[in-house]
């Protein structure tokens, strides 16, 4: 299995097609960055207009490396699958048009252990990818803007996190949109099975995450109640419950706490059990599959 | 002698076309073994197959006396394949795609041996050069390295030849004949070209339609007393007409656009005086072995009189 892993990890990283995301990443994230060092503080001001008069804020320290890798963080996690797509959506189908598939499926490995191991690439690769990210909007933010009090808008307001509070929060949250982005992988991993050309996959995926998206933001009473609830695209964006934080009465927030932990941890869990269904259902698939290319 | 492979009723349908019916066939130690048929005869379906690619709808098959669904991997082990078209990884080079296919197959991948293996195929130059860059004989070179970096003791080549030139088939040929005789392997080579098979196999099977047409001993098969002989005319419908009156009128097969006759390959040199003496202007005469010939031997062998009329 492990000689499998290292195989499938060779071929990922052998391909152009891999560094496309990273460096689509890096340059996305280094235009947010240089547009808010050049106007950060009065974008800062426009996004907490009005609340001035109540809350006793200094705009050019709230634009500090937090404040930038939340805001990249809201911009880019919705995008990042299509970037997984691109990669996990291949691992399959791309060897069934390359023709490779028909002699790897012909060596005296299990075909599971084939699945197994491309699926472990996968997650290699989403890791290596959110880590990418954070190096560059974390540790490149910090660098550039510093460090202090991250501010969180909410629908009831904003909060302050106290800045030594902080850190902690996006390990956590880094750590959901792997979990996250792991079921986009088993997506995309499971139509890969099933289809004989790569670029099939990687546009079923993303159309499947776009159109759950919708009918997870709509707010019609039907699809809220019966189909929300069965949808993953409900649950990717529990990572920003990390940066939700308690009140005490006299609405001091909580240093160390998070508001919504069982709904998050409900997130965690739907998203492994589909991460389980999905990655089950492309082994299943492919070991009853005649490879016929 | 021992059995390598045995197939016992082998059938697979793809929805209601069947496209092995009922296949049984054996290969025996040290065989290069024919396996011959038409396009879509069922051939890369039987490999396929073989191979656990594809499962089939009935039917048993024992590779090394054990059965190929309850020991694959121990089975696959002992196999090396070349399988259609040798695609393989076009973005890696020679040496990792050789690399990456013995670790799979469960060997070290040291330095020496990846070299030596594809110095055997004579790839060695190029072992760092993308498989992109690479013709169609050498991309079919390489994938015989592929098959052949785990020293396996059963070798199958579905059309191996495919898209080489003259010098790429001769050279496949030399390393099939080399692998049997030097090394004692049992090749099962696939081919819709029977003169290509003729030259190298010891037995062979034909198959039509998922079906066994004929299965033995080559040299039986292809018995010289069978060649077919096609003879090239400017009148082939008078030519007939002379050739209906002498001894010769047996050996016609039937066929309207062409004169073919199956014959001794010995006595085209007396052919060949019978045709000049009835006058008949001859452009060519070719003894074929092509497998459409040999099918139509098995099919009309008695029935061979030409009715000429049209």
């Amino acid at each position: 299995m492990w000689t499998l892993l290292q195989i499938e990890l060779f071929k990922i990283f052998k391909k152009p097609r891999t560094y496309l995301a990273f460096a689509i990443i890096a340059a996305f994230i280094f235009l947010i960055q240089i547009g808010l060092l050049a106007n950060g503080k009065d974008w800062m001001k426009f996004i907490l207009g009005g609340l001035d008069e109540t809350m006793d804020m200094e705009y050019g320290k709230l634009m500090n490396g937090y404040a930038v890798c939340f805001f990249v963080l809201n911009l880019l996690l919705v995008h990042v699958p299509i970037l997984v797509a691109l990669v996990a959506g291949d691992l399959v189908s791309g060897e069934a048009s390359m023709g490779t598939l028909r002699l790897l499926a012909a060596k005296p490995v299990s075909r599971s252990q084939i699945i197994l191991a491309k699926f472990l690439a996968s997650a290699v690769y989403v890791f290596a990818l959110l880590l990418w990210i954070a190096v560059i909007s974390l540790v490149i933010s910090i660098a550039v803007f510093g460090v202090n009090d991250l501010v969180v808008a909410k629908q009831t307001g904003v909060q302050l996190i106290e800045a030594d509070d902080v850190l902690w929060r996006y390990f956590y949250a880094f750590g959901f949109a792997f979990i996250a982005m792991m079921v986009v992988a088993a997506i995309a991993l499971l139509l890969s099975v099933l289809s004989e050309n790569s670029i099939g996959p990687i546009v079923a995926t993303v159309g499947i995450i776009i159109v759950c998206t919708l009918v997870s933001e709509m707010e019609i009473p039907i699809y809220q109640k019966y189909i929300k609830p069965y949808l993953f695209t409900t649950y990717m964006l529990g990572w920003k419950g990390f940066f939700y934080i308690n009140s005490n009465q006299d609405g001091e927030t909580i240093k160390g706490s998070i508001q919504y932990l069982p709904a998050i941890l409900k997130s965690v869990a739907a998203l492994l059990a589909y991460i389980i269904a999905l990655v089950s259902a492309s082994i299943f698939i492919f070991r009853k599959k005649d490879i016929l290319s | 002698m021992a059995v390598i492979i045995k197939v016992d009723n082998l059938s697979k349908k793809f929805n209601e076309v069947n496209a092995v019916n009922n296949l049984s066939f054996t290969v025996n130690k040290g065989d290069v073994y024919g396996f011959l048929g038409q396009n879509g005869a069922g051939k890369s379906t039987t490999i396929r197959i073989l191979l656990t690619l594809i499962k089939p709808t009935s039917g048993s098959i024992n590779i090394f006396e054990k059965n190929l669904a309850t020991h694959r991997k121990e089975i696959l082990q002992q196999i090396g394949a070349v399988i259609e078209k040798p695609d393989l990884y076009k973005y890696l080079t020679a040496y990792q795609n050789l690399s990456i296919f013995a670790k799979i197959s469960g060997v070290k991948a040291t330095k020496d041996l990846l070299m030596k293996q594809l110095d055997v195929v004579g790839l060695a130059e190029r072992a760092h050069s993308k498989v992109k860059t690479f013709s169609q004989g050498m991309k079919q070179r390489l994938g015989i390295a592929v098959a052949l970096v785990h020293n396996p003791n059963l070798i199958i080549l579905d059309e191996p030849t495919n898209g080489l030139d003259p010098q790429g088939i001769a050279d496949i040929r030399k390393l099939i004949t080399q692998l049997s005789k030097d090394q004692g392997k049992t090749i099962l080579v696939s081919s819709h070209l029977l003169s290509e098979i003729e030259l190298i196999a010891n037995r062979i099977i034909i198959i039509d339609k998922g079906t066994k047409v004929v299965e033995g001993n080559a040299a039986e098969l292809l018995d010289p007393a069978k060649t077919i002989v096609q003879v090239e005319t400017v009148d082939i419908s008078g030519a007939k007409q002379k050739l209906l009156q002498t001894t010769w009128a047996t050996n016609i097969l039937q066929s309207t656009n062409n004169l073919r006759f199956q014959m001794n390959k010995a006595d085209i040199p007396l052919l060949t005086k019978q045709l000049v003496d009835l006058g008949i202007d001859v452009l060519s005469i070719q003894p074929r072995h092509s497998l459409e010939d040999y099918f139509l031997s098995l099919t009309t062998q008695h029935n061979h009189v030409d009715t000429v009329a049209n």
